[in-house]
């Protein structure tokens, strides 16, 4: 399980990358796995709001289906439509390919709420713990 | 079911095992001025023989269907029902367990609703339906819910024309949901586009969708060619309010399909399509949509697919839009079909063909307009919408209309029709008799009702 460093996350499993003006999400690499074969990602439309803790989409697993938190409140400027048509590319990439959304952030400091790379790592392995 | 009765040493028994010794103690916690203290007021027992006897001078009162010509409709209608449907429902083929969940145990049951999603679609000009609903009106219900879903909007809206039933259904749905609902007038009986777009300009929020029945309760066909495009103009992509089409599949045989119109989500009861009227139900409803929408759909879905070995096969798909794998986030609280009735109609359509069912449409059309015209000329009876109609019309009478059909069924004995404000009483439309005249209304039967209308109003 992959957990990057310099991005920020959230309990919900969600990655967020800061690009200047705009931010970038996905789910993480431990999400993925988790999820398995990831058979559909919904999507918001560009020009739709976030709001910080809501539902913007979902992703299908073929048993499970999760929805995703805006990690931050902010307008939506770009979805991956490539993931129509490879959905998969989640499993393959969380990171790179498997990105959902960008978006542009209204309250900057939302994203200092959220956990950097050692803070998650620390509360994933929190879950593995449970688990066992 | 058999009636299993139990001895009293049984019921001794029984109480014994949960230790108390009489039935009154299984209740002694329920507080004495909250339990009913003398006894049920029931006859005595009856032997089988005179059990059968009473309940065969009941049925006596029964109106005998086959002898009686009924002018019924709004909403079921007395259309021709092949025998050789009764014949192949029975087949073991189709009996297969209740829940098709288990697709090795459920070839049958499965690639029936398969064909029927795939009637349905051609029918309907739609792209996906689902394994069907339990009636026409929660069909209704539940692709409103869609609209909003899909949309965000806040408001829903109805046409005039939509029975008042189904649109009681709907807000039975739409109660404690947040979702506005809100009733547009028509005018000569139909919904205009400059209506519609008022409504929507009207603000209280986004609209999510409108929902336009066709055939309407008044049996006119909505000018669902300029509703389509008085919707395009408002809301943009996944925002713009969606028009609901609900249509008579029977009358498909013959009509444009609404998703030529510009429907979004097409719903209709299948009852005309091989069922018979059976004091109003049980019947299936249908939900057809666009793909774009497959995961917002509610209800069982069937797909081809193949087994191990590669041969091909059926099997529900996409069950995580469904309760038991989404829980409070699915799409519909409908896990389920209504799967006889179904059948039924999948049969009907299989067994009439395109042609057949073109020409059932027609029949019923060709004898609709005679009955019109042959009603309009009664002295007294006039007409009261000028659009045209399927099937079934409004014709307003000098008195009220819940006497004359009394009248009509004492002296020639026809069900003339329902008096219309039984399904509206609150429009106050006493004189409006509503008629419907399918296929299996002969040119006599239509004869002798406008004789006897002449001879009632007389």
């Amino acid at each position: 399980m992959e957990i990057r460093e310099g991005l920020r996350y959230t309990k919900e499993h969600e990655w967020v990358r800061s690009e200047g003006e705009e931010i970038v999400i996905g789910i993480t690499d431990y999400a993925q796995e988790q999820l398995s074969d990831i058979v559909y990602v919904e999507l918001p439309a560009v020009g739709d709001d976030l709001t910080q803790g809501e539902p913007f989409g979902s992703v299908e697993a073929v048993k499970a289906v999760a929805d995703l938190y805006a990690p931050v409140g902010g307008a939506v400027t770009a979805i991956n439509e490539a993931l129509a048509d490879d959905p998969a590319a989640v499993n393959r990439s969380a990171f790179e390919d498997g990105w959902m959304i960008r978006a542009k952030i209204a309250d900057a400091g939302e994203l200092e709420q959220l956990l950097d790379a050692a803070g998650y790592k620390a509360f994933v392995e929190g879950l593995e713990g449970e688990s066992d | 079911m058999s009636y299993l009765g139990h001895t009293p040493e049984e019921g001794d028994r029984m109480l014994a095992a949960v230790g108390i010794s009489s039935v009154e103690e299984l209740a002694a916690q329920i507080p004495a001025a909250q339990r009913m203290q003398e006894a049920l007021d029931l006859p005595a027992g009856l032997s089988e023989h005179e059990l059968r006897n009473d309940l065969e001078q009941l049925g006596r009162h029964n109106y005998d269907p086959a002898a009686t010509p009924a002018f019924l409709g709004g909403g079921i209608y007395d259309h021709i029902v092949p025998a050789l449907i009764d014949a192949l429902v029975s087949r073991p083929e189709f009996a297969t367990a209740y829940t098709p969940y288990q697709p090795e145990v459920a070839q049958g049951t499965l690639a029936a609703i398969y064909e029927f999603q795939t009637m349905i679609c051609e029918l309907t000009g739609m792209e996906v339906a689902n394994a069907s609903m339990y009636d026409g009106a929660s069909a209704a219900a539940e692709a409103l819910l869609l609209a909003v879903h899909a949309t965000r909007g806040e408001r829903v809206l109805l046409a005039e024309g939509v029975h008042p039933r189904t649109a009681g259904v709907i807000a039975t749905y739409l109660d404690g949901s947040g979702v506005k609902l809100e009733h547009l007038s028509a005018r000569d009986g139909c919904l205009q586009p400059e209506a519609l777009e008022a409504a929507i300009a009207g603000g209280g929020g986004a609209v999510a969708g409108v929902l336009v029945q066709s055939p309407n309760v008044y049996g006119l066909l909505e000018p669902l060619d300029r509703l389509g495009p008085a919707l395009q103009a408002h809301g943009r992509g996944s925002r713009r309010p969606h028009l609901v089409v609900s249509a008579d599949p029977l009358s498909l045989g013959l009509l444009a399909a609404p998703g030529e119109l510009g429907a979004e989500t097409v719903v209709g009861d299948v009852q005309p399509l091989g069922i018979p009227a059976q004091f109003g139900g049980p019947t299936a409803g249908f939900l057809a949509t666009r793909r774009a929408w497959v995961r917002r759909l509610p209800g069982r879905l069937v797909a081809e697919a193949q087994d191990a070995e590669g041969r091909r096969g059926y099997t529900l798909t996409l069950q995580t839009r469904e309760q038991h794998i989404r829980r409070e986030k699915a799409t519909s609280n409908i896990c389920t079909n209504s799967g006889l009735m179904m059948l039924r109609a999948t049969i009907y359509l299989a067994l009439v063909g395109p042609q057949g069912l073109r020409e059932v449409a027609e029949q019923c059309l060709a004898r609709s307009r005679y009955a019109f015209e042959k009603l309009a000329a009664v002295p007294g009876v006039e007409r009261v919408y000028a659009g045209p109609f399927f099937r079934e019309f409004v014709v307003r009478l000098p008195q009220s209309a819940a006497r004359v059909v009394q009248r009509v069924y004492r002296e020639a004995n026809l069900l003339a029709g329902i008096p219309l404000e039984r399904l509206m009483p609150e429009r106050e439309r006493p004189h409006d008799l509503l008629v419907a005249v399918t296929e299996k209304r002969s040119r006599d039967e239509i004869d002798a009702l406008a004789m006897a209308l002449e001879t009632a109003l007389g």
